[in-house]
């Protein structure tokens, strides 16, 4: 079946330099320089990035943090709640802007 | 739930778990046998440091039937080791310089010369480091091992119990329902005596292992975690924690072809080859002896029925230290889950 999204894809994300080598380069180096151990733990570093892949609904990013956060330790309970903070975030972010809408209503009405 | 023996399982004949490792080549990594990639940084034929540690599987029989064990263990298993092969074992500590004993199974616990035996290991030498894989549960399972950790501290045992997570699903989706609970208690019962209590030299160590087609987290930060998570949650201390990857074979290969697992992590094991960790595996410092008596590189070749390259020294009474240091090990594809990321063996990370 054709499909946008297909699994095997994610083991290719390397080849991205295939076509402009040292942009990728860049990127990668960056990349693992991100993700090392620093003033945040590699384990605290790799929950950010499982909620930020549910916030931007990256499919590659989900499959590959849901294994990095086991591979890391994490237990089903921790990676929920990371989770939850996407969702929570994302959620407030709608809702704040109901405070527009509360004065723009509020501007039109008597 | 049953051992794959008793369940007639294909899987509980080692010829065709060896055929299934090596047909099953995951795509495009077919050309990565273990043995070419230990020949591609000088390791092959796989060859001996010394021998140091004598490894003893006193039997298949356990309390319990983890789902990932490569022994097959369980109480359906018969299989344990007589007080004969024990004394050949007492005869190869006393005349060669072994320094460390390390008992396993199933639960060693249940041979019932499993006192005997351990005080005849003590009485030959003070110093030998004597290990005792205990599955924690066994301590609380019948009134007659609650003494178990009185009888550790006196023979001065270094006690490596088995702990997947410190949280109860986790732990009992691995090793069955109630053990995570029983284990806590073990732990308390262990911890009164003064294992893995700072100052009272009686040394408790946890192994963690994945639930599931996952590589371990790094010892290091996982050993913080389950340190202040035990500390809060259960007022528990403990030594050291060793990470430990879950080899494909047996259950856990069972498990790897059932949830159609298997392909995938053999690549990971294949892609994450450390060669610093090839050069460490245990297989090179130790001797595994079976529950009837025959040797092998280690505990994984025990199970796969592949007994030491070592012509005249394949069984415990014949032991030849000569013939046993000059052996090649004998290696196949499950050999790559000891040499993947930070290595593992059954004293943890080997890199
Ligand atoms: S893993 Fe250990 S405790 Fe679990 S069944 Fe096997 S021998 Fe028994
Ligand atoms: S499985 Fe056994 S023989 Fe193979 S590398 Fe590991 S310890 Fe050595």
């Amino acid at each position: 079946m054709k499909t946008y999204y297909n699994p095997e894809d994610l083991k290719k994300f390397g080849k991205i330099g295939d076509f402009q080598k040292p942009l990728a380069d860049k990127f990668f180096d960056y990349y693992g320089e991100v993700f090392k151990e620093g003033a945040l733990t590699a384990r605290e570093k790799s929950l950010i990035a499982l909620a930020v892949a549910h916030a931007i609904q990256c499919p590659y990013c989900i499959d590959a943090y849901t294994t990095d956060t086991m591979e890391k330790g994490c237990d089903e309970e921790q990676m929920m709640e990371a989770v939850h903070v996407a969702a929570a975030i994302r959620g407030g972010a709608s809702l704040v802007h109901a405070t527009q809408m509360m004065n723009k209503a509020n501007e039109l009405s008597m | 739930m049953k051992s794959l023996k008793a369940q007639q399982s294909k899987l509980s004949n080692s010829t065709y778990e060896l055929e299934v490792l090596e047909a099953n080549t995951p795509t495009g990594f077919e050309e990565t046998a273990f043995s070419q990639k230990l020949r591609g940084i000088n390791l092959y034929p796989l060859k001996p440091t010394q021998i140091e540690i004598l490894q003893i599987n006193m039997g298949k029989m356990c309390n319990q039937v983890c789902k990932h064990c490569h022994v097959d263990a369980g109480p359906d298993r018969k299989e344990i080791m007589t007080q004969d092969v024990m004394q050949h074992c007492l005869d190869v500590i006393r005349q060669h310089d072994v320094k460390t004993v390390d008992l396993t199974g199933g639960a060693p616990e249940m041979n019932p010369n499993f006192r005997w035996f351990v005080t005849e290991i003590r009485k030959i030498s003070q110093s030998v480091n004597i290990i005792v894989r205990c599955n924690l549960t066994i301590i609380v399972a019948n009134p007659k091992y609650n003494d178990l950790p009185e009888f550790f501290k006196e023979h001065q045992i270094e006690v490596v119990s088995s702990l997947p997570y410190f949280t109860a699903n986790k732990t009992d989706s691995q090793r069955g329902d109630g053990v995570f609970d029983k284990s806590i208690r073990a732990l308390e019962m262990l911890n009164a005596v003064g294992y893995g209590v700072e100052g009272s030299g009686l040394t408790l160590n946890l192994v963690y292992n994945p639930s599931g087609a996952f590589m371990p987290a790094a010892q290091d930060a996982l050993e913080l975690e389950f340190k202040k998570r035990l500390k809060n949650g259960y007022n528990l201390v403990f030594n050291s924690l060793y990470t430990i990857t879950n080899l494909p074979i047996s259950r856990f290969l069972d498990y790897l072809i059932n949830s159609g697992n298997y392909e995938a992590y053999m690549e990971k094991l294949i892609s994450a080859f450390n060669p610093v960790a090839a050069a460490n595996v245990m297989c090179r410092n130790t001797i595994s002896v079976g529950w009837d008596g025959y040797l092998f590189d280690c505990d994984f070749n025990q199970m796969l029925d592949l007994k030491v390259a070592a012509e005249g020294s394949q069984h415990i009474a014949d032991w030849n230290q000569a013939a046993l240091t000059n052996r090649e090990i004998i290696v196949k594809q499950h050999c790559y889950g000891c040499t993947a990321g930070a290595g593992s063996s059954c004293g943890g990370a080997t890199s």
